[in-house]
């Protein structure tokens, strides 16, 4: 009888790739819940149409590449990829937005540079990039927290929106997106932006009503939700703590820094910290694998980068949030983190 | 660097990066003591089981031998003797399958058993500190004994190595999982084990020694601990519970917090590590003349019904031990010598037991399950983080496929220790360590096919170097040749000799003169024609 040969090691820790992907997304969902809860149900809408996108848009380039396509659904990275992506866009964007993001983001991103693992850039960014730039009315057409929304909105309405423009009453969104006075409201982020620059004192800002007590209605639980799957991630040992703690760090000392020097002119440290993609982008974004350094040295200085480029933008640049371009630009120096974070090797000087 | 003398005698642990926490599933096979195999029929010995070169054989086929007689002869070099595991007769010697990754064959020693088991020892050395250094390091090596660890390294070689030695360390860390042979030795036979380290501090010339043992033998350590009170010059390490701290690297990290240097030994830093099972071999051939002919063998995994460890006589084959195990194939059964996170798999059940063979395991499906399909890296970096040896298996593994040996060096890949984290803990699947060592044994064959090139160009330039050297003193001598005999010639008319230009001039004047004859009679012929 002969017997069947195989490499050592001969046991497995039985964490799959498809595992730690489920994880991430699994770990999604408080932040996504109350996403849902502020802006309504679009979320969901968003995320099926991504997911589809996704699915079918891997489908067709697997088969392109003569690869087998069970093989690229099997890992579950396009799952992720789609619902960032979702979540990261306006709840009652366009149908056709999500979609061009998501096929740009698998495409492109992704396939094109040789699939899961060979990318250079975070997919769900760079797509989301790509809608920022060509669709900046509608990826920055966020509604109203449901709570200062004037009209109401059902699900119906949600689905007419999204795909005809129109509620079902034949209210556009520009409509939906009007408080009580009758002016369009931004986001937070992005009214705090315009009055500063508009040289209005932050206390005068401060007074709408879209800002809450901390970083705006809505955005701080959305932000601390995405917290709490943030944190869940490093006590599984799915992420580690070394890119959104740098991220972090990198974000709010610097703000904070600025904001002690000009109290009354920049945003504060907490709003930074709790509005905008602030969380998702450190605990979902940036510690994607694929695109992120991998030493833990290289990690840290990674996550600062996008900390303090994020603040950078945010403070002096042209657009409301700036995760995504933050994120982009460190995946670029990526290939120099790695090569100058290496860890010393084993009997080669270093110490215990 | 130096040594933490002080930290290190108060008892001080140190970490090492990485390592892994995988199910140990010891319980399986240390539930029983040390049971002896009954003995096999018969018996194939490779000649070569330790690293070093093969001694020469000293029976023939027929010859009747004795259990405990050496079959071959230690050479000047690194070799070790192999001996007769029981009494019986040589019924051949011929190239035959090994204990080897790739199932190579190596020259081998069949012994039919004659069941009588007649066993010679060679005379005891109780009072081994009156016999010489010498004299204990060749019983250490006719004994056959190379270190029962894994790397079979001699032990007398080991030891003989003149340097200052601060610590020996002996490793009863035993991390890999499944295995329990050492620790069942440690719960038999811990008064023998410390017999051995003390003839191995003796010979070291050294007075202390660390033994160092998991946390999880809890047996093992009692035993230590009750003993060790009369011996001040052992003591006792306990080490936490992480895979692979019984790496001699690891090990030696842990226990001193010193990195053996790239390339070095464990005695550039004033250290020796020796395998607990190893001082107990010395013990016994030191004390009892015993050469190594047996050792303790862990036989696990759910499909043999009786697994435990046995006092396993070296060449029983596979076969024979699982056999009396109760081993029940399953389909695509795999049999791993050694255990499973660095055992090697075997293609068939005719390798024999061998010095290093620590373990036998035969899981089933369920238990450790045949590895799923290589996916995609997604560069999560888990293996960095489990390395024990800091190395990026991520860019190795990449570097690899690529076949970039300049960026393979430059990622220090001859510094991994093959341990087996990363692969363990790879999301995707990927086999990492059969990467590395693909690549490592590609890095040796283009050094050793450049040292043939090397030596190769050498040869053809030193070749065509003495043939164009042959020419010229070829020149030269026929330079040299005409001008003696020129010279001679000259010499020789000087003398009064018949100058051969002389007799030259006159064959030249005959010649002519024999010409002209012939001349005239043709004219005068013609003539007379004529006047016809």
């Amino acid at each position: 009888m002969t017997f069947k040969l195989a490499a050592s090691p001969h046991t497995h820790s039985r964490r799959t790739t498809q595992q730690v992907m489920r994880w991430v997304y699994l770990a999604l969902l408080p932040g996504v819940l109350l996403q849902t809860y502020f802006f309504g149900v679009g979320v969901y809408v968003q995320i099926l149409l991504a997911l589809a996108t996704a699915w079918l848009a891997e489908a067709a380039v697997m088969r392109l590449r003569n690869r087998p396509i069970a093989h690229a659904w099997q890992d579950h990275t396009a799952i992720v990829t789609a619902v960032l992506l979702a979540i990261a866009i306006p709840a009652l964007a366009p149908w056709w937005v999500i979609v061009i993001g998501t096929l740009f983001a698998i495409v492109v991103v992704k396939h094109v540079y040789g699939g899961v693992g060979q990318n250079l850039f975070n997919p769900a960014m760079a797509g989301y990039v790509l809608l920022l730039i060509s669709f900046p009315v509608q990826l920055t057409s966020w509604p109203l927290p449901s709570e200062l929304a004037q009209l109401p909105l059902t699900f119906g309405d949600t689905l007419h929106i999204i795909f005809t423009g129109f509620t079902q009453a034949g209210h556009n969104l520009e409509q939906l997106r009007m408080g009580v006075d009758g002016i369009t409201m931004a986001t937070p982020l992005d009214s705090l932006r315009q009055d500063l620059g508009q040289a209005m004192t932050l206390t005068e800002s401060l007074t709408k009503p879209i800002f809450g007590s901390l970083g705006g209605i809505g955005w701080a639980w959305v932000n601390l939700g995405f917290l709490v799957g943030g944190l869940i991630l490093i006590k599984q040992r799915i992420i580690s703590w070394h890119i959104p703690g740098g991220m972090l760090l990198g974000l709010l000392i610097p703000a904070a820094i600025y904001w002690l020097f000009h109290p009354d002119q920049a945003i504060p440290p907490l709003m930074h910290a709790l509005s905008g993609a602030t969380m998702l982008g450190a605990f979902f974004i940036a510690t994607d694998p694929v695109t992120a350094a991998t030493s833990n040295k290289g990690r840290l200085i990674f996550g600062l980068l996008i900390g303090v480029l994020v603040f950078v933008i945010r403070t002096w640049g042209g657009y409301p949030d700036a995760v995504a371009f933050a994120v982009l630009l460190a995946n670029m120096t990526v290939p120099v983190l790695d090569k100058y974070t290496q860890p010393t090797v084993y009997g080669h000087g270093g110490r215990s | 660097m130096t040594i933490a003398i002080k930290e290190i005698d108060s008892g001080q642990l140190w970490n090492f990066p990485g390592g892994i926490h995988p199910p140990e599933r010891k319980q399986l096979s240390n539930q029983g003591s040390i049971t002896p195999l009954p003995l096999a029929q018969t018996f194939t010995i490779p000649i070569k089981q330790h690293s070093g070169a093969a001694g020469d054989i000293i029976v023939a086929v027929g010859d009747r031998v004795l259990g405990g007689q050496p079959l071959t002869h230690a050479g000047l070099n690194n070799g070790l003797p192999v001996h007769a595991p029981t009494s019986g007769t040589i019924t051949a010697i011929a190239a035959g399958r090994i204990a080897h990754p790739s199932g190579l064959a190596d020259t081998v020693i069949t012994l039919t058993a004659d069941g009588e088991d007649t066993l010679v020892t060679m005379p005891p050395l109780l009072d081994y500190r009156e016999h010489g250094r010498s004299e204990l390091l060749e019983r250490i090596k006719q004994a056959g004994i190379a270190g029962l660890g894994g790397a079979g390294f001699p032990t007398a070689q080991k030891l003989a190595l003149q340097r200052p030695i601060e610590y020996i360390i002996i490793n009863g860390v035993e991390c890999e999982p499944y295995i329990t042979a050492d620790d069942c030795l440690m719960r038999e036979h811990a008064q023998t084990i410390i017999d051995g380290i003390e003839i191995l501090l003796h010979l070291a010339g050294c007075d202390k020694a660390l033994l160092a043992i998991e946390a999880n033998k809890p047996e093992a350590i009692a035993q230590f601990e009750q003993l060790l009170p009369q011996h001040p010059q052992i003591a006792l390490r306990v080490v936490p519970v992480k895979y692979p701290s019984g790496g001699e690297k690891q090990l030696i990290q842990l226990l001193t917090g010193q990195q053996v240097p790239s390339r070095g030994l464990p005695l550039d830093l004033g250290l020796v590590v020796q395998n607990v099972g190893t001082a107990y071999a010395v013990a016994r051939a030191v004390l009892a003349g015993e050469p190594l002919i047996q050792r303790v063998v862990t036989v696990t995994g759910e499909q043999v019904s009786q697994p435990g460890n046995y006092w396993v006589r070296l060449g029983t084959s596979v076969a024979d031990l699982l056999a009396h195990c109760g081993f029940q194939p399953t389909p695509t059964q795999r049999v791993i010598m050694g255990g499973p996170m660095m055992g090697f798999t075997l293609p068939d059940l005719a390798v024999p037991v061998v010095k290093i063979t620590n373990c036998i395991l035969v899981p089933s499906h369920a238990e450790l399950p045949p590895a799923g399909p290589e996916m995609n890296c997604i560069r999560c970096g888990a293996c960095a983080d489990v390395c024990p040896a800091q190395l990026l298996p991520q860019q190795l593994q990449w570097l690899a496929k690529a076949k970039d040996y300049d960026g393979l060096e430059q990622h220090h890949l001859f510094d991994c220790i093959e341990c087996g984290a990363c692969a363990y803990v790879c999301p995707s699947e990927i086999p990492l360590v059969h990467y590395y060592r693909k690549a490592k044994a590609e890095v040796r064959q283009l050094a050793r096919e450049k040292v043939k090139s090397e030596i190769a160009r050498e040869r053809f330039e030193a070749r065509q170097e003495r043939l164009e050297r042959e020419k010229q003193e070829r020149l030269e001598r026929h330079r040299l040749a005409a001008e003696a005999r020129k010279r001679a010639q000259a010499e020789a008319v000087a003398k009064g000799a018949d100058d051969p230009q002389d007799a030259i001039q006159a064959a030249i004047a005959r010649a002519k003169a024999r010409k002209a004859a012939q001349a005239a009679a043709a004219a005068k012929q013609s003539d007379d024609e004529s006047n016809v």
